[in-house]
């Protein structure tokens, strides 16, 4: 880069870098890395999906052409579409008061160091180790009416008759699954409300006893306040989490009983794997995918303003 | 959305385009058609299903022992099965051999996953003796892509210990599910942790299997010839439904009956407190060696008996580029050494017809009578099979459960419903 003929020895103080040694292209080497991974990995994926949504497109035969919009209406008018939405608004409404609720309840339980709160950490956050699809096989066992040992003991402790069917009404199959969910989950989020809660300075405390204000009032108007950046990331990522629930009912229920426990991603699944049909399994990932954009983008609003107080 | 936005989006969308393009088109070789196909020391790739998974290993184990080609086999999960193949023929990387739950042929060969085979068949000089329901479920537009790999039958099971001890005839399985019934019933009267019966509730491919023979043995059919209609709420089906229905409400079926989804169906005859059940052929050979059982053809109501031919038939990928080496393997495993040395000395149902009575079958009477059953049974086809009938949220495991755990009203809705997804 030695000849740059406009260049005038006679202004070394405005002599122009070469274009590559520029903040603004240095700038764009260190996020090239990350654009790249994003346009692999997540831009020319979700394009694909775009594109089969708007496609004939049977798993066995591959691409046949556009056909859009065909598979939308097809695929909301499926008769399992609706119940679907349905319960998986439902499972997500119980899973996060559930979670959080409890995530609260056990991350103000450990929050002092007092002898003891380091096993109680561990021993709550140990489930989050495992895998959830590990997690619902183990459960899948202990709730089997075949194998499993919770049954039983239930019976010789005289707290029930009979056999004790956990997964065989849709009711004890959707709260034997959020129980599962809170069991597995609660670890992780109480971790993430103790790091919230560390944050919030002794002094205040200090200051609002001084005061004169009790317990209730405290963390009504001290912890609470405070602790809202914490409690809208766990809400996130709690509702995100719940809304894409698979796993769990494809391992614990397969949706049953009587297509009871349907979610949104099953279906998905079933459109793709069971129908073969990978046209309308796009169309109905597009459809979540908006609305799972929708609702973050109210969340993170909720956040930021969370935030700025 | 600026312009730049925009042509950056079409960008990437004709790049997408592109990429698929490069997914599809196989290129698979026709080979020579020899009849014994090529040894000359290829590995080969194959897939099957964990369902037949022990019998394939056997083939493949035999076959690898004796041949220069070698057999590299991978057993996939049966709930994957159909995903996995779906995922690889999607991107052109099949295996060289691939087996099929024989009711999802038609799914594959309709596709064009298989190589035709009409040829290499018709020259073995066997070919009339094949189970002619699995050849039938792989031929797609009057050519022939499938043979009979693992043969998998719906067999009654009953457990003679406790025949005895409920004062029953141990020689002396139902003929008719009248007797069934009683049967069930009787055992079941043991008490103490003993149950009459047992049966995947939760799971349709579990009541495809056990309980259309029932339907069949009375003479009645559930589909009609080219799977496009369902005939499930005939009189001899109600009457099916009405005894399993008997079964569940009573406390005759084990516990478990209702949620069981055929993840662990056939594990509980075996520990040897049920009295008898319907269950597949290939679970013969690995019953406890204490267990004194025996076996009968599954009876209708008013008698008569009939099986449901299942198992996996495999075929030769389109793709791949060793059909002569594949068909060295599947010739071979078709052969009078491979189905009696293998197959049979395993406890399992042989291929051939002509090979029914043969000498391991009559060391025991109650391989006889399997064997004998290939030649009543029936595999149902439809093209839809799968989405109407093994998908758990589809329409016949909505018409089993209200038929057997509901209050059984809507078998003629229901009936229809699966008549509806069946011409999908």
């Amino acid at each position: 880069m030695s000849s740059l003929p406009h260049h005038r020895a006679a202004a070394p103080a405005a002599r122009r870098r070469p274009w590559w040694r520029s903040r603004a292209a240095r700038g764009a080497a260190y996020a090239t890395p990350t654009a790249v991974f994003v346009a692999v990995l997540f831009v020319l994926p979700l394009l694909l999906v775009g594109r089969m949504s708007a496609s004939e497109w049977p798993l066995l035969a591959g691409d046949r052409g556009l056909n859009l919009p065909e598979n939308y209406p097809d695929v909301v008018g499926n008769q399992l579409f609706w119940p679907a939405v349905r319960f998986t608004l439902l499972y997500t409404g119980i899973v996060t008061v559930a979670l959080l609720g409890l995530a609260l309840l056990l991350a103000l339980l450990v929050q002092e160091a007092r002898p003891g709160t380091g096993f109680l950490r561990t021993a709550y956050f140990l489930p989050s180790v495992l895998g959830l699809a590990s997690a619902s096989l183990l459960f899948w066992g202990l709730y089997s009416p075949a194998i499993g040992p919770i049954g039983p003991l239930l019976r010789r402790l005289g707290l029930v008759e009979g056999d004790v069917s956990f997964l065989g009404s849709p009711g004890a199959a959707l709260a034997s699954t959020v129980f599962l969910v809170v069991w597995k989950f609660a670890g992780f989020y109480m971790l993430i409300l103790l790091v919230g809660l560390q944050r919030i300075p002794v002094e205040v405390y200090e200051a609002a006893r001084i005061d004169g204000a009790r317990r209730g009032q405290i963390f009504r108007s001290v912890t609470l306040p405070l602790l809202r950046p914490s409690l809208a990331l766990t809400l996130i990522l709690c509702v995100t989490g719940s809304l894409l629930a698979f796993d769990q009912f494809f391992i614990l229920t397969k949706g049953g009983p009587d297509n009871s426990t349907v979610t949104v991603v099953q279906l998905i699944y079933r459109e793709a794997f069971q129908r073969l049909d990978l046209g309308t399994a796009a169309a109905l990932s597009m459809l979540l995918l908006v609305v799972l954009l929708v609702l973050n983008a109210l969340q993170f609003r909720g956040l930021r303003r969370a935030d700025e107080r | 959305m600026g312009r730049k936005a925009v042509s950056a989006v079409v960008a990437a969308l004709v790049a997408a385009g592109l990429l698929t393009a490069c997914g599809g088109g196989g290129s698979g070789s026709a080979g020579t058609g020899a009849p014994e196909g090529v040894d000359d020391g290829t590995t080969l790739t194959m897939w099957t299903r964990a369902a037949t998974g022990p019998q394939s290993e056997a083939l493949v184990e035999a076959y690898n022992a004796g041949h220069e080609n070698t057999i590299e086999l991978t057993v996939v999960p049966t709930d994957d099965y159909q995903a996995k193949i779906g995922a690889a023929a999607g991107s052109g990387e099949l295996p060289d051999l691939f087996a099929s739950d024989v009711v999802f042929a038609p799914n594959y060969t309709s596709s064009g996953l298989y190589a035709d085979l009409t040829d290499r068949i018709a020259a073995l000089p066997f070919a009339d003796d094949l189970a002619a329901s699995h050849l039938d479920a792989g031929t797609w537009e009057g050519a022939r892509h499938v043979v009979p790999h693992t043969l998998d039958l719906s067999v009654l099971f009953y457990n003679r210990d406790l025949y005895r001890r409920a004062g029953l005839d141990p020689d002396r399985p139902p003929t008719s599910l009248e007797e069934w019934d009683e049967q069930a019933r009787a055992v079941d009267a043991l008490g103490d942790g003993v149950d009459g019966t047992f049966f995947g509730g939760n799971c349709g491919g579990c009541g495809v299997f056990t309980w259309w023979p029932s339907i069949w043995a009375a003479g009645a059919e559930v589909l009609d010839a080219d799977g496009t209609s369902a005939d499930l709420a005939s009189d001899p089906a109600r009457q099916v439904y009405d005894t399993y229905r008997g079964w569940a409400a009573d406390g005759i079926a084990a516990p478990g009956t209702r949620d069981e989804t055929g993840t662990t169906w056939t594990g509980v005859f075996p520990e040897g407190d049920i009295g008898v059940m319907p269950m597949p052929s290939t679970t013969f050979g690995q019953m406890p060696d204490e267990l004194d059982f025996g076996v009968a053809p599954i009876p209708g109501p008013g008698g008569g008996g009939s099986t449901f031919v299942g198992g996996d038939a495999i075929g030769i990928a389109a793709t791949s580029e060793h059909p002569d080496q594949a068909w060295n393997f599947l010739r071979w495993s078709l052969d009078d050494e491979a189905q009696l040395d293998v197959v049979a000395a395993g406890g399992d149902v042989v291929a051939r017809t002509d090979l029914a009575a043969n000498e391991h079958a009559a060391a025991d009477p109650r391989l006889v009578t399997i064997n004998e059953l290939v030649a009543e049974g029936r595999t149902p086809y439809a093209l839809n099979f799968g989405q109407t009938f093994n998908d758990p949220n589809g329409p016949w495991l909505a018409l089993m459960r209200n038929a057997v755990f509901g209050d059984g009203d809507s078998v003629e809705a229901d009936n229809q419903a699966v008549t509806d997804s069946l011409r999908d």
